[in-house]
C-alpha cells in the first residue's frame, strides 16, 4: 500500500475545454477518500487520470515514490472497480478474477489460492463457475470488487460503483465495502482507497476524508464531521447535508458591537457569539444555516425572521417545513414531537436560526467567513 | 347433494356457447390467417422453385430434363453426379474443390485478421488523418469494382502473380474489403469501453486487449465477415476468370463453366449435378452459423 499525491495536475482536452485545473490531493497510505461533487465536476476524469486511462496535461501524479505520469494502467499498482462492473462477458468468474494474475504469468497453484481466498471474503465462491451474464447486479459488483481485491493493489480505484444498484443493496454494499476496508487495515494490510461517487450519503458514510469538487476545481478536504460543520465556502455548505442548507443573500451591518443581518425588509440581531467569529467588515454576505438549526417560533420574536408556511412535509420522525420569507425560500426540520400540529400551510411563523451555528460566507467569493 | 351442484358451475360458466359476434370474429381471423399464409407459402415456393428444380433436375437423365417439365425425376439416377465428378479434364471435381479451398480458407482467414486489427484502429485510438483514413476506406466502398480491375491485373501482372491464388486473397487477407472493415467498426462502436479499460488496469497490452477482451465480443460479427466472405468467393466466378488461366487451378466457380465449353452437347445433368455440389458447401456453412450470423449483421443490439 502507499499513498497518493496529485500536485497541480491538469487536465485539457483536445478542444481546449479545460476539465481539471491544477488540483493539489494527498491520499495517506490506507486511507479511504471519497471524490464528490455534481455532474461534470471532473471527479470521474481525475479518477480516470490517477488510472492512467486518461493522459494529464500537466502536474505529477505518484503513486509511493515512483511519478506515474507516464506508466500505462497496468503498471501503476491499482486496481480499479467500474460503475457498470465491466467484467469480461465471455469468461467466467474464476477467470475474471484471475486474469490479471494470470497476465503476470503467476503460478497457477498461487492464483488458485489468491481466488479462494477473494472468494471467500466476498462470498462468491459458488459463483465461480457461473458468466457474468447469470449474475444478479449485486453479485457482479462483488465479482467486480473480487477482481480488484485480488492484485494486491497500491492503490483502489472506485469509479461509482454503486450507483447501478437498488437502495437497499446500496446500503449494504457500502457497509461491505467499509468493513473490508477496515478489515484489511486490521489484518495489517491497508487499503489506500480513492472512491468516487455523487452520492453524499457515500461520501459522508463510508470516507476518512471527502474531497468536495466542483468544475474541475477542489473545494475542501477534510473529514465528515469538519465538512459539514465547518465548511469552507457556501458550494460544500449547500453540497454536504439533507435537506441542503439554506442559503440566503443578507446584508451584514453591526448594532452595538452585535451583527445585524438584513434580508429583505427583515433584520435579525445575532447574539451568541457569531460577532467573535466574523472575519469581515459590514456588506453584502450569504447567511448560511441549516434547516436542522433553525427553530419555528411565534411570529414576531426577537431575533427571528417572520415568514409564512409554504409547505409542509411530514416525513415521520421529522417534519420540514417550507416557508417564504420576503421572498427569500426557507427549509426548517423540526423534530415530530417539538411540532405544532396546528400550524398548516399559509401561516405566519418565526424562524430563529441558531447563532452558534449560523455560517456567514463572503457574497463574492462565497468563502466561509465566520469561521473561529 | 345441493352442495355439489354449487361447487361445479364455475367450469360450466366458461363453457357457455360463444355468441354471434364471436363467432364471426374468429371465422374473420381464421380466414384472414389462411389468406396470409396461403400468399406467403406461394411466394415462398415460387423464389425457392429454380433451387428444388435444380435439385430434382439434377437426378434426371439429359434425355429428361426438357422433356418434363415436373421436378420429380421420373427416374432417379445418379449417373449425373459420376460423369460430372469424372470431368472432360484430366481433374476430378474434387480437385476443384481443393483449388476453391485453397483460396477460400487464407482469404478468409486473412479477412478476419486484418480487418479486426483495423477495425480496432479506426474504432479505439486516436491518430492524426484518422477521419481522412477512415473516409478514404469508407470511399473505396463506393467505388465500382470495374474501375479498379485493369490497373490491379496490370499490377499483379508485373509482380508476377497471373495464374495463382496470390490474387485472388491476398488484397482481401490485407483488409482489402472495407465493407468488412465497416462492419466491425460498427460493432465495436456499440460495445462499450469499460471492458478493455478494465483489462488495461489488470495490465494487458493493447495486442492482448485485443485478443483476450475484444475478439470475444467481436465473435458474433468475425462469424458473419468470414461467413460473407466464404460464401462471396465460393461464388465468385470473375476473379479466377480473370487471374487464373490454367484449368489444374481452376476453382469451382470456373470449373462449372469448363462443363459448357469443352462438350459439343452439353451435358446439362451432369452441370447441374456439379452445381448442386457447389452450393452445398455455402448452404451448409449458412444453416450452421446462421444463429451467429445473424446476430452479427444487427449489430446494434448488442449488450456490454
Amino acid at each position: 500500500m502507499a499513498q497518493l499525491q496529485l500536485r497541480s495536475v491538469e487536465k485539457t482536452y483536445g478542444n481546449g475545454f479545460k476539465a481539471v485545473h491544477g488540483i493539489n490531493l494527498d491520499v495517506k497510505e490506507g486511507e479511504f477518500m471519497v471524490l464528490v461533487g455534481p455532474s461534470g465536476c471532473a471527479k470521474s476524469t481525475t479518477l480516470r487520470m490517477i488510472a492512467g486511462l486518461e493522459t494529464i496535461t500537466g502536474g505529477e501524479i505518484r503513486i509511493g515514490d515512483q511519478v506515474v505520469n507516464d506508466l500505462v494502467p497496468g503498471k501503476r499498482g491499482i486496481a480499479m472497480v467500474f460503475q457498470n462492473y465491466a467484467l469480461y462477458p465471455h469468461m467466467k468468474v474464476r477467470r475474471n478474477l484471475s486474469f490479471g494474475l494470470k497476465l503476470k504469468r503467476i503460478p497457477k497453484d498461487k492464483i488458485e489460492e489468491a481466488t479462494q481466498e477473494v472468494s471467500s471474503i466476498l462470498e462468491i465462491e459458488q459463483l465461480l463457475e457461473r458468466l457474468p451474464k447469470q449474475l444478479s447486479g449485486g453479485q457482479a459488483q462483488r465479482v467486480a470488487l473480487g477482481r480488484a481485491l485480488i492484485k494486491h493493489p497500491e492503490v483502489f480505484l472506485f469509479d461509482e460503483p454503486l450507483s447501478n444498484l437498488d437502495a437497499k443493496l446500496r446500503a449494504s454494499m457500502r457497509v461491505r465495502i467499509t468493513d473490508l476496508h477496515k478489515r484489511l487495515r486490521n489484518e495489517g494490510r491497508p487499503a489506500t482507497v480513492v472512491y468516487v461517487t455523487h452520492d453524499q450519503v457515500e461520501a459522508m458514510t463510508m470516507g476518512d476524508r471527502i474531497c468536495v469538487m466542483k468544475d474541475g476545481h477542489i473545494m475542501q478536504v477534510d473529514d465528515p464531521a469538519t465538512l459539514y460543520e465547518r465548511p469552507a465556502n457556501d458550494f460544500v455548505a449547500g453540497f454536504i447535508g439533507m435537506p441542503e442548507m439554506n442559503l440566503v443573500p443578507c446584508a451584514l451591518s453591526r448594532n452595538g458591537g452585535l451583527p445585524v443581518l438584513s434580508a429583505g425588509s427583515q433584520q435579525i440581531t445575532v447574539g451568541d457569539g457569531l460577532a467573535d467569529r466574523l472575519k469581515a467588515e459590514d456588506g453584502k454576505v450569504t447567511l448560511g444555516i441549516r434547516p436542522q438549526h433553525l427553530s419555528v417560533v411565534p411570529a414576531g420574536t426577537d431575533g427571528a425572521f417572520n415568514g409564512t408556511i409554504t409547505n409542509l412535509e411530514f416525513m415521520g420522525h421529522e417534519v420540514n417545513l417550507h416557508a417564504d420569507v420576503d421572498g427569500a425560500a426557507f427549509v426548517a426540520v423540526v423534530p415530530s414531537e417539538d411540532f405544532d400540529n396546528n400550524l398548516k400551510r399559509g401561516d405566519k411563523v418565526g424562524l430563529r436560526p441558531d447563532g452558534r451555528r449560523i455560517h456567514i460566507f463572503d457574497a463574492a467569493s462565497g468563502a466561509n467567513i465566520s469561521l473561529s | 347433494m345441493a352442495m355439489l351442484s354449487d361447487i361445479s358451475p364455475k367450469g360450466r360458466g366458461d363453457r357457455r356457447p360463444p355468441t354471434q359476434i364471436e363467432l364471426k370474429l374468429r371465422r374473420k381471423a381464421r380466414v384472414s390467417a389462411t389468406i396470409r399464409y396461403g400468399l406467403l407459402t406461394l411466394i415462398g415456393l415460387l423464389m425457392v422453385y429454380p433451387l428444388i428444380w435444380l435439385i430434382g433436375a439434377s437426378f434426371k437423365t439429359n434425355a429428361e430434363m426438357f422433356t418434363s417439365p415436373s421436378f420429380w425425376p421420373n427416374e432417379p439416377t445418379v449417373q449425373g453426379y459420376i460423369d460430372g465428378w469424372k470431368t472432360s479434364t484430366p481433374y476430378t471435381f474434387g480437385k476443384f474443390f481443393l483449388n476453391s479451398l485453397w483460396i477460400i480458407i487464407p482469404k478468409v482467414i486473412g479477412t478476419a485478421i486484418s480487418c479486426t486489427l483495423v477495425a480496432y484502429g479506426f474504432a479505439r485510438f486516436e491518430f492524426p488523418f484518422k477521419k481522412f483514413l477512415f473516409a478514404s476506406v469508407i470511399a473505396t466502398l463506393l467505388l465500382p469494382n470495374v474501375v479498379t480491375r485493369i490497373p490491379q491485373y496490370l499490377l499483379f501482372r508485373d509482380i508476377g502473380w497471373l495464374d495463382s491464388f496470390l490474387p485472388l486473397w491476398v488484397p482481401s487477407a490485407m483488409a482489402g474489403d472495407a465493407f468488412f472493415v465497416f462492419m466491425i467498426v460498427q460493432f465495436l462502436r456499440a460495445i462499450p469501453r469499460d471492458m478493455e479499460e478494465a483489462a488495461r488496469v489488470d495490465g494487458a497490452t493493447t495486442l492482448q486487449t485485443l485478443v483476450y477482451i475484444v475478439v470475444p465480443m467481436l465473435t458474433p460479427a468475425l462469424i458473419s465477415v468470414c461467413l460473407f466472405q466464404f460464401m462471396w468467393t465460393m461464388n465468385d466466378f470473375l476473379g479466377p476468370l480473370i487471374y487464373v488461366s490454367s484449368v489444374e487451378k481452376y476453382p469451382v466457380s470456373l470449373a462449372l463453366k469448363l462443363s459448357i465449353d469443352t462438350t459439343e452437347a452439353f451435358a446439362w445433368n451432369q452441370i447441374l449435378a456439379m452445381s448442386v455440389l457447389a452450393l452445398a458447401p455455402s448452404l451448409t456453412v449458412f444453416f450452421l452459423a446462421q444463429k451467429y450470423f445473424i446476430e452479427g449483421i444487427s449489430a446494434g443490439g448488442v449488450k456490454g
